[in-house]
């Protein structure tokens, strides 16, 4: 650089200026493309549940405005006539079970395989994994028999029961990778310093896994809320569905969708969750990408 | 305070695979600073983390002040441990880490404030109390390891190259602190290390660790002028002692034992003389390291900075050695042969 002439340089320096302009370019596109992608359904959720049926079914409307003054109908349609509310409260309590029994099951075992299953640990993990992505559309056909033998047909705890079936195998691996970047010494250290393992891992393993801990209850939370199949299987009277199902059957009726309530249900669950997530946002890709490294 | 002891102990992996420790009978004196050196692999930290507890030591016995700690879980040793990489408590600040033993133990909360602030006024930590782990320098996380193992009163210190993760120049500083701090607190220290500095400036002792198996012990003078066998006389000193075959055994002497004329005239009853050809000189200041051929070994000399030795390649020089600095190895087993300066002259053949 240092020996070419003063002119030169400039236009070297002009182009590098010209490839770092086309690569910002490129990138903020990309960007945006995608989070046109992930906004548009939630902003095409959130205009479509206010609008009159008249409005939306119009063809010659322009779908992206109001063409008649927004309503709060559906809404009300949504939340005073389907049981949307016991959904809701369905939903949340399957998923506070399913969470609490995930986390208490997933962070032993994470921390047996990584540390005291040796060799065999990581392999086990992967194993344990693949149970995950056996899909519950055949699944469902035995566990129907295990619900049924157990005398929890029709009951929202036969989903508390058969989720974690499918929430432990994923978090247990996501659930290693965090694990395997805990330092041993720190544990072995909290042992000479005058804990047993226990204690030891209680008060040091468990605090820096608290990352860990927190995406595999965002996680066990999210596969609990759109879980469909099982769903849809084992129960059928409406006190005891799940927004997925319920919101599904009440307001489809034989070949009449109520769009707009539906988009309503819809919204309403999503944007908590997706608030959440933005909340944790750091925290779940470190999750993500530290099971990633090792499987 | 205590005497650690360690009988007969073995460590196996794989179900009898690997040996990594073989019957090592250890003993410390109270109140001492004892160095485990040995090359990485040699099984040193598999004994301090069985000192520790951290291991279980395969059969053996293992004694801190007269008792049998085989079956005692690491806290109930009364040890403190520094890791190599420290091990503080990420979630933690530097109080709460040094509090840490103190609240296993139900200390309570005033003892625990006052064992704190003395503990980090001795390491000159006090103004880092409120700080994490990760706000610290490698030199003030290593105090806050020390300060940690210090507010228990251990009855031995166990560590495990608490300097390796330091810079040269922070090093040599912490080798001084540490030493002095051992000396103040007296509490007996088992100090692990593969740098012989390390071992040669801060040990009352050093025990050679090899293979497994301890090959020598003994204060760091007998360490590096006696050596009980070739390992021990190459791994320690640098560059290594010259070690030049002859018959079944092995000449061995130190590159600073060479001299240009003999001590009180060529005498050969007093020293030896052998005929280097030079290779190759490294001017270090103050001395040079000549390095050459001699009987067809690869030999390293020590010299004063302005020595009259010829530089260049191929260069001839007589050096001469004194009898007394010459020490004999059996050349098959490598160990050290007791044999009279006679002996070796006879043999020399030049």
């Amino acid at each position: 650089m240092a020996t070419l002439p003063p002119t030169q340089r400039f236009a070297s320096e002009g182009s590098g200026r010209g490839k770092q302009f086309l690569a910002r370019t490129v990138l903020y596109a990309t960007a945006v493309i995608f989070s046109l992608f992930a906004f548009i359904p939630f902003a095409w959720m959130i205009m479509t549940m206010f609008k009159t049926n008249n409005d939306l079914y119009n063809p010659r409307n322009n779908p992206f405005l109001y063409n008649d003054p927004p309503t709060l109908s559906n809404l009300d349609l949504l939340w005073n006539d389907t049981s949307f509310r016991t959904f809701i409260f369905n939903t949340f309590l399957i998923a506070l079970v399913v969470m609490a029994v995930t986390v208490i099951i997933v962070v032993p075992a994470a921390y047996s395989l990584v540390r005291l299953a040796g060799r065999w640990g990581s392999n086990l993990g992967i194993l344990i994994f693949l149970v995950y992505l056996v899909p519950p559309t055949l699944l469902f056909i035995p566990l129907t028999g295990v619900v049924a033998d157990l005398g929890l047909q029709n009951s929202k705890w036969s989903m508390a029961l058969v989720y974690p079936t499918f929430t432990i195998p994923f978090c247990t691996w996501l659930m290693m990778g965090f694990m395997r970047s805990v330092p041993w010494e720190i544990e072995e250290q909290a042992m000479i310093d005058g804990y047993s393992r226990i204690g030891a891992i209680w008060r040091t393993v468990i605090p820096v896994s608290i990352p860990g801990i927190l995406t595999v209850v965002i996680f066990s939370f999210t596969l609990t809320l759109h879980e469909f199949v099982y769903s849809l299987a084992f129960v059928q009277s409406s006190g005891e569905k799940t927004v997925s199902v319920g919101v599904f059957t009440e307001l489809i009726r034989g070949d009449v969708f109520f769009w707009q309530s539906l988009m309503a249900a819809a919204a309403l669950v999503a944007i908590p969750v997706a608030l959440l997530y933005n909340y944790f946002l750091d925290r779940f890709i470190a999750g993500f990408t530290l099971g990633a490294v090792k499987g | 305070m205590a005497i650690v002891e360690t009988r007969k102990i073995t460590k196996e992996f794989d179900g009898g695979a690997v040996k990594v420790v073989k019957d090592i009978d250890i003993k410390t004196v109270d109140g001492e600073f004892l160095v485990l050196l040995g090359p990485s692999g040699c099984g040193k930290t598999t004994l301090l983390r069985m000192i520790g507890g951290l291991e279980h030591p395969t059969s053996g016995q293992i004694l801190i002040a007269d008792q049998v700690v085989n079956h005692l879980p690491p806290r109930a040793r009364q040890i403190a441990m520094v890791f190599q990489s420290y091990a503080l408590y990420p979630h933690m600040n530097v109080k709460g880490n040094i509090a840490f033993p103190l609240k296993a133990a139900n200390i309570d909360k005033e003892e625990q404030k006052r064992r704190v602030d003395w503990a980090a006024g001795i390491l000159g930590i006090d103004h880092l109390l409120d700080r994490k782990p990760r706000q610290l320098s490698g030199g003030q996380r290593q105090r806050v390891a020390l300060a940690r193992a210090l507010v228990r009163e251990p009855n031995v210190f166990l560590l495990d190259e608490p300097l390796s993760n330091l810079d040269a120049q922070r090093r040599a500083s912490a080798r001084d602190e540490l030493q002095r701090f051992q000396h103040e607190i007296g509490t007996t220290t088992i100090y692990v290390t593969h740098d012989q500095v390390e071992a040669m400036g801060m040990g009352h002792r050093i025990a050679v660790i090899e293979g497994g198996t301890v090959r020598q012990i003994g204060t760091p003078r007998d360490i590096y002028e006696d050596p009980a066998d070739t390992f021990v006389a190459t791994f320690l000193g640098s560059p290594p002692m010259n070690l030049i075959p002859r018959g079944d055994e092995l000449i061995g002497f130190r590159p600073e034992n060479f001299h240009l004329a003999p001590d009180g005239g060529v005498d050969s009853s007093t020293s030896l003389s052998f005929k280097l050809t030079s290779i190759r000189e490294e001017y270090l200041g103050s001395e040079k390291l000549v390095y050459g051929e001699l009987e067809g070994e690869r030999t390293v000399a020590r010299m004063a900075a302005n020595a009259d030795v010829p530089a260049a390649e191929g260069g001839e020089v007589t050096l001469f050695v004194d009898n007394a600095d010459l020490r004999v190895f059996d050349r098959e087993s490598g160990l050290r042969k007791e044999s009279a300066p006679a002996t070796i002259a006879t043999g020399s053949g030049s």
